[in-house]
């Protein structure tokens, strides 16, 4: 039973935490949730063909030229396919550096090895992006100087060095959820499979991966969705190949309710992402 | 021959010796306890026997074979850790198992003997739930199976009962001990608690600041505590030293008393008597607790609860008394 007495003080908490998030609340109701609803509303409109301003009259065309459309299906595999191979590529990596980091340096190391892979987000997106333009040059680049002597070609521009840009630009994302995953994991675990019987590679297989799947799954909630979203990348290393981004791009000043529409794809994918790792707990990771 | 021989074990570190030069033989079938407070080595010889920690110097054997050198998973001990360490992605069921599939058991078989495991501790309708799903006497349990599953023949408990609360606590003292006597492996037992290691061990190993102080069995290490260290430790004890020690005992230069072995005014005066004031008188429920001054030394005594006696002596507080003790209940410490 609430007295009065507690009755009117949970009246003042209540109003208390309504004066401190108020003004997060209104953000992100209005220019984060507000936003998504009215690109959602526009994808659904029309533009005038001489004109080009938006006609409000609700009309599925868009998104039947989406999927009708070989070019815009393509251009979404294409990106889904990017994703999936970038969150694969960082995954590949980030366990064993990850697993260095929080398992094998010592203790004191740790906070050091953590900046270092923190450190490539202090440079400019760009300046790293064109690195690997620079790198990835077909004939006289870095990588294809280094791959000469094993007689393979550089890859050069296109989705394969779109995929490693990418992969290398997200790679802190994934390795920082995983190291908190694996610190967390009681030594006493390792110790106890040891003691079972179990090898090095018996106890990574059975103890240490289970028990990181739901950070690796934090991880990949970013590199999957900073992937699905990228046209800047593709652009200075992808050749011609284009992703969703670029569609967007092109139609933004032409035919606003198109590129909204295609805009909802990757919004569209990532709920779906989303909701397939609400139950593996993943998210309580992030 | 030895269960396990430890000779000259040693491990730093950096700057830190926590085990320094330690000498053991643990017989075949026996139930030992390393006991000291926290940090006097114990729990890293246990971690050393079990193959977590490489020594820094000295040997260990199991049943005659050298070891030092021989990986965790490659050694005849299992371990019950003190926060249990069951696997939180698998069943009860699959933690039991788990050691007998590395070991590449038949499947039919793995599970039959792991639920047999489970049985034998009383768990055999929880092989399908979660370790989060259990209690914390429960995981006990479900530990203490997943690792004799194995056969071991040396099982090592780091203070596996420190975590449980005290009714609990008893009552699996009594039935690890059971277990024991039942199964005849060799139990290496890790605990600071003083009353566990008297009322469980065959032998106790008395640790203090990486070195054993002392080796014996229950009544050895009580009775007759070698060290002042010992005898403070293991249950609580006067020690006397000095002018003092020499002119009560004729001659001895440092002795204890148990706080039991001494009387408060008793008819029959033994042959050690001191004249003390009554400081203080606390009711432990069957016991009595005096607090006695003698010339400057706090001297505890433990009686009976005898009622007429402790009102009597209630009225005494700040009055002289006489406490008296036999000859053959000083013992000598270092």
């Amino acid at each position: 039973m609430m007295s009065n007495l507690d009755r009117i003080s949970a009246r003042r908490d209540v109003r208390r935490a309504a004066s401190l998030l108020a003004a997060p609340l209104l953000w992100l109701l209005g220019i984060y949730i507000g936003a998504l609803a009215i690109l959602f509303l526009t994808s659904f409109y029309t533009v005038d063909s001489f004109t080009n301003q938006v006609i409000h009259e609700f009309t599925f065309q868009n998104f039947i030229d989406v999927f009708t459309d070989h070019a815009y299906l393509n251009a979404t595999l294409r990106t889904l396919g990017v994703a999936v191979s970038v969150t694969l590529v960082c995954a590949f990596l980030a366990i064993p550096m990850a697993f260095y980091m929080a398992r094998i340096a010592s203790p004191a190391r740790r906070p050091f090895l953590v900046a270092l892979v923190l450190t490539p987000l202090w440079a400019s997106y760009l300046v790293k992006v064109y690195s690997w333009r620079t790198m990835l040059t077909p004939e006289s680049g870095v990588i294809a100087w280094l791959l000469h002597p094993f007689d393979v070609q550089s890859p050069g521009y296109g989705i394969v060095g779109v995929i490693i840009t990418l992969s290398y630009l997200w790679l802190p994302y994934m390795v920082l959820p995983i190291y908190s995953g694996l610190e967390r994991l009681p030594s006493s675990l390792l110790d106890a499979s040891a003691d079972l019987g179990a090898s090095t590679l018996q106890t990574m297989r059975d103890v240490v991966l289970p028990n990181v799947k739901p950070a690796v799954i934090a991880g990949s909630v970013f590199t999957f969705s900073l992937s699905l979203g990228d046209y800047i990348t593709v652009q200075i290393v992808g050749g011609k190949n284009q992703m969703l981004g670029n569609v967007v791009y092109q139609n933004f000043s032409l035919n606003l309710p198109f590129a909204a529409a295609v805009a909802s794809i990757p919004v569209v994918i990532m709920v779906v992402y989303l909701a397939m790792i609400r139950r593996t707990g993943a998210l309580e990771n992030l | 021959m030895a269960a396990i021989s430890l000779a000259g074990l040693t491990k730093s570190f950096g700057d830190v010796t926590a085990v320094d030069h330690i000498n053991l033989d643990i017989l075949p079938g026996e139930f030992i306890t390393l006991l000291g407070p926290s940090g006097s080595g114990k729990t890293t010889v246990l971690r050393m026997i079990a193959g977590f920690e490489t020594p820094s110097a000295g040997t260990i054997n199991l049943d005659g074979v050298d070891v030092t050198m021989v990986p965790a998973n490659q050694r005849d001990v299992n371990t019950v850790f003190q926060d249990y360490a069951l696997f939180p992605h698998m069943s009860v069921q699959e933690n039991v198992e788990y050691g007998l599939k590395v070991k590449k058991v038949a499947k039919a078989q793995r599970r039959a003997r792991a639920l047999e495991a489970l049985e034998s501790v009383a768990l055999g309708e929880y092989a399908s739930r979660k370790p989060s799903q259990l209690s914390g006497g429960q995981r006990q349990r479900v530990a203490l199976a997943r690792a004799l599953v194995n056969r071991p023949k040396v099982l090592l408990l780091d203070e596996p009962l420190g975590a449980l609360d005290l009714k609990l606590r008893q009552q699996m003292q009594f039935e690890l001990k059971t277990l024991q006597r039942n199964t005849g492996i060799t139990f290496v037992f890790v605990t600071h608690d003083q009353e566990e290691a008297l009322v469980m061990s065959d032998r106790i190993v008395v640790f203090n600041a990486g070195r054993i102080e002392q080796v014996g069995t229950p009544q050895d290490i009580y009775e007759h505590p070698l060290t002042e260290f010992v005898s403070e430790f293991v249950g609580t004890s006067n020690v006397f030293s000095g002018a003092q020690a020499q002119s009560l005992s004729g001659g001895l230069d440092r002795f204890s008393v148990r706080p039991e072995k001494i009387e408060i005014n008793s008819a029959v005066t033994h042959e050690i008597t001191a004249q003390g004031k009554l400081k203080d008188i606390e009711y432990l429920g069957p016991l009595i607790r005096y607090v006695v001054d003698v010339d400057g030394q706090h001297v505890i005594v433990l009686s009976q609860n005898d009622e007429q006696n402790s009102k009597d002596l209630a009225n005494h507080i700040g009055h002289a008394v006489t406490v008296s003790w036999r000859r053959d209940a000083m013992q000598v410490v270092t």
